[in-house]
């Protein structure tokens, strides 16, 4: 059976995001993402394929912390994928999706480079998953050694398992049935994943709302992840 | 005083007897060594004697240099095992240092057999005796720098799914990335320049074999591949030289330009811009041009080649460097002034940050060491053909040209996009040793040659003095050149 054309989308609601951070928590459990020492954090080693980025914004004593979670855009015409030589990045048409292939990578660390938002990480040492953290690793995704980059998936591996399902079952993918960690996480529910193909997932009324944007979309990079900020809203 | 000093050989026209035209015809002599013949067999001697003598000097720097690439070997191995968290690397800055000296190293590969190509088609005298050395340079430039991307990389023992041949993968390298398309280029210059640099150096392999005994004849006999000096042998090498010569002029362009394209195609405000090709190729034969003066201020003196290497040639090398220069002068200029003209507010925060940020004493030195020494000093002829002077310059070039590679890296990736993601960098050992252990490794593998190969292309010499001969025009004689 051929499986249908997705176009998985993320949209962040940056109006009800409240920067708690369990999105970050629940990537680093689903997804075997390694926690590394402050000193580590200090040199810059530091890994988070989901992350807030924090600004600062006006002047004393009027002073707003404004905040955006960022991941991978998993980007239509992404920059990342035609600078890797060895096709460690590639491209899934039909899911609509950046792929990282780990043990494809040799770590040249151009995708890095080339990628504006900088969401790829790269191992700079051996994962410290030191007993007895090693017994809660995610078995369903690939524990990453030194030397190779990593990134966002959008929980590939919970989208796989979804599409099995509704295969077995011989039934469509419902909308909702797919969800990330950190959409699964995420106490205000700001996070919503769908697909944009399927005309009536919630993702779809989502990105036609006024107050969508995507990051640096002057790069042409068409990302597919979408972010409702209404205008003078502090909250986020 | 010299067999050839008593009595010169017959194609060395004989002294006139008017003592105004003799004395000019002995300062042109002196002057221009395709005017000052001696014997072949003196010449091949004068090649020969310092190769198979090496003295303290040379085991005391042979030593000292294969230490530092048994360091660098051992650093490389160390980072290996531990992983690139142990480099300065860090997460806005992927990529540091030791691609800055993989750009830098194609570079000084870049001039070595452009200018003896270019030198070989333009039919200029003055690179008879200095061809060779600028080749070689060309070849362990190339071999130092294929050390890199091996370095830079995060798994160096899985470098052959870089390299494109049948696998059980299944599995080609893409040739969308820029990556590929430099290692292409490289390659392909790296053997054009083997192939160009053996092919001018057969009959001197046969010379040798003539010459030598022992282990150094069975060694010469095998690298020369049975070159008799037949008049065929002598047509075909002729050819293929000239084939290679036009052939290698635009592969030259090609690497330079592909290697600034790692940066120019990257999505990075700062990189991505159309200049990048002919600035890099320029900057590549500028730090190499100074690297070749470098080189042969050195052989000159360590192997006492002044009968071959002299101030003439110096001073050619040293007036294309000054053009060169001024050359790499308008290109940065250019780099410069059209992005801080159109005052775009992300280029101008780099052009800000390179001038007076962080990096700005090594942006500064570059601007000494590349424009204002050369257009201050190379103006002299009294600089052009000193080469203790030359050398100097040369030193403060590769200076210049490494810190070029150097800072156009930080201040860009540091500053991207989205300002949560600056970052700086900072030196550490590692890379500190590597950097050393590579110059070594260049320096050793040039000792090296010096002992077991001709480093002076002697058959070219002797077929610009057997072309060169003055003629008198009035009250004055002028050198002039028979042409096939």
């Amino acid at each position: 059976m051929e499986l249908p054309n997705r176009k998985w989308t993320l949209v962040v609601d940056l109006d009800k995001c409240t920067g708690c951070s369990a999105c970050v928590i629940a990537c680093h459990a689903e997804n075997n993402v390694p926690i590394h020492t402050d000193r580590e954090v200090a040199q810059g080693h530091a890994m988070h394929w989901m992350h807030l980025q924090r600004y600062w914004d006006g002047e004393y004593p009027n002073v707003y912390a404004r905040f955006i979670p960022t991941m991978c855009q998993q980007c239509s015409r992404a920059p990342c994928e035609p600078v890797c030589p060895v096709y460690a990045a590639v491209h899934s048409e039909r899911e609509s999706l950046n792929l990282q292939v780990y043990n494809r990578c040799v770590g040249t660390r151009y995708c890095q480079n080339n990628d504006p938002y900088k969401v790829r990480f790269f191992n700079f040492f051996d994962p410290p998953f030191e007993p007895p953290l090693d017994q809660q690793l995610n078995p369903d995704v690939t524990v990453r050694s030194a030397g190779v980059m990593e990134k966002c998936t959008f929980c590939v591996q919970r989208i796989r398992r979804a599409e099995e399902r509704a295969l077995v079952e011989n039934r469509p993918l419902r909308d909702g049935e797919v969800t990330p960690a950190c959409v699964q996480t995420c106490p205000p529910s700001a996070l919503i994943f769908g697909d944009l193909n399927d005309p009536n997932s919630q993702v779809a009324g989502l990105v036609t709302n006024p107050r969508r944007f995507r990051l640096l979309e002057e790069l042409g990079t068409e990302p597919s992840v979408y972010y409702l900020k209404g205008g003078k809203s502090y909250v986020g | 005083m010299s067999d050839s000093e008593k009595y010169p050989p017959v194609w060395r026209r004989p002294a006139p007897e008017d003592p105004a035209l003799a004395s000019q015809m002995e300062h042109a002599a002196r002057e221009h060594l395709t005017l000052d013949p001696r014997y072949p067999q003196e010449m091949d001697q004068t090649m020969l004697r310092p190769m198979a003598r090496s003295g303290r000097m040379f085991w005391l720097v042979f030593v000292i240099l294969s230490g530092l690439v048994i360091m660098l070997f051992t650093t490389w191995l160390y980072q290996m095992i531990w992983g690139l968290g142990i480099t300065g690397l860090n997460r806005p800055v992927m990529w540091m240092l030791y691609i800055a000296n993989f750009v830098y190293f194609i570079g000084i590969g870049h001039a070595g057999t452009f200018i003896s190509a270019a030198l070989r088609v333009l039919k200029f005298e003055f690179r008879r005796p200095i061809s060779r050395a600028a080749e070689t340079v060309t070849v362990f430039a190339l071999l130092t720098a294929s050390l890199f991307p091996l370095i830079h990389i995060g798994r160096a023992w899985k470098f052959y799914y870089l390299i494109p041949f049948p696998n059980q993968r299944q599995l080609w390298p893409s040739y969308h990335s820029p990556l590929i398309w430099d290692a292409t280029a490289i390659f392909t210059y790296l053997s054009c320049s083997i192939l160009f640099a053996y092919i001018g150096m057969l009959p001197d392999l046969a010379m040798a074999r003539d010459h030598t005994t022992g282990w150094r004849q069975r060694f010469f006999k095998a690298v020369a591949l049975g070159w008799r000096g037949t008049t065929k042998e002598w047509a075909n090498q002729e050819t293929a030289l000239n084939v290679f010569s036009y052939a290698i002029i635009p592969v030259m362009f090609s690497v330079h330009t592909i290697v600034s394209w790692d940066f120019a195609m990257a999505l990075q405000p700062g990189w991505h811009s159309t200049i990048f090709g002919p600035y890099f190729v320029v900057g590549a034969l500028f730090s190499g041009a100074g690297a070749v003066i470098m080189v042969l201020a050195v052989i000159r003196k360590a192997m006492h080649l002044e009968y071959f290497i002299r101030k003439e040639h110096f001073a050619g090398m040293a007036m294309f460097l000054l053009i060169l220069s001024l050359t790499w002068d308008y290109f940065y200029f250019n780099d410069f002034i059209v992005p801080w003209y159109g005052q775009d507010p992300v280029e101008k925060t780099l052009t800000v940050l390179l001038t007076s940020g962080r990096w700005s004493v090594l942006f500064w030195l570059m601007i000494f060491s590349n424009t204002i020494l050369p257009a201050a000093t190379l103006w002299s002829k009294r600089v052009r053909t000193s080469p203790l002077a030359l050398f100097i310059i040369g030193a403060f070039i590769q200076v210049g040209m490494w810190l070029e590679r150097f800072i156009i890296i930080p201040v860009t990736l540091g500053q991207n996009w989205l300002p949560f993601d600056w970052g700086t960098y900072t030196l550490h050992l590692p890379e500190a040793l590597i950097t050393i252990g590579a110059f070594s490794f260049f320096g050793l593998m040039y000792l090296l040659f010096t002992r077991f190969f001709p480093v002076i292309p002697v058959w070219e010499v002797l077929e610009g003095q057997l072309l060169q001969t003055v003629r008198r025009i009035g009250r004055a004689l002028v050198p002039s050149r028979t042409e096939e």
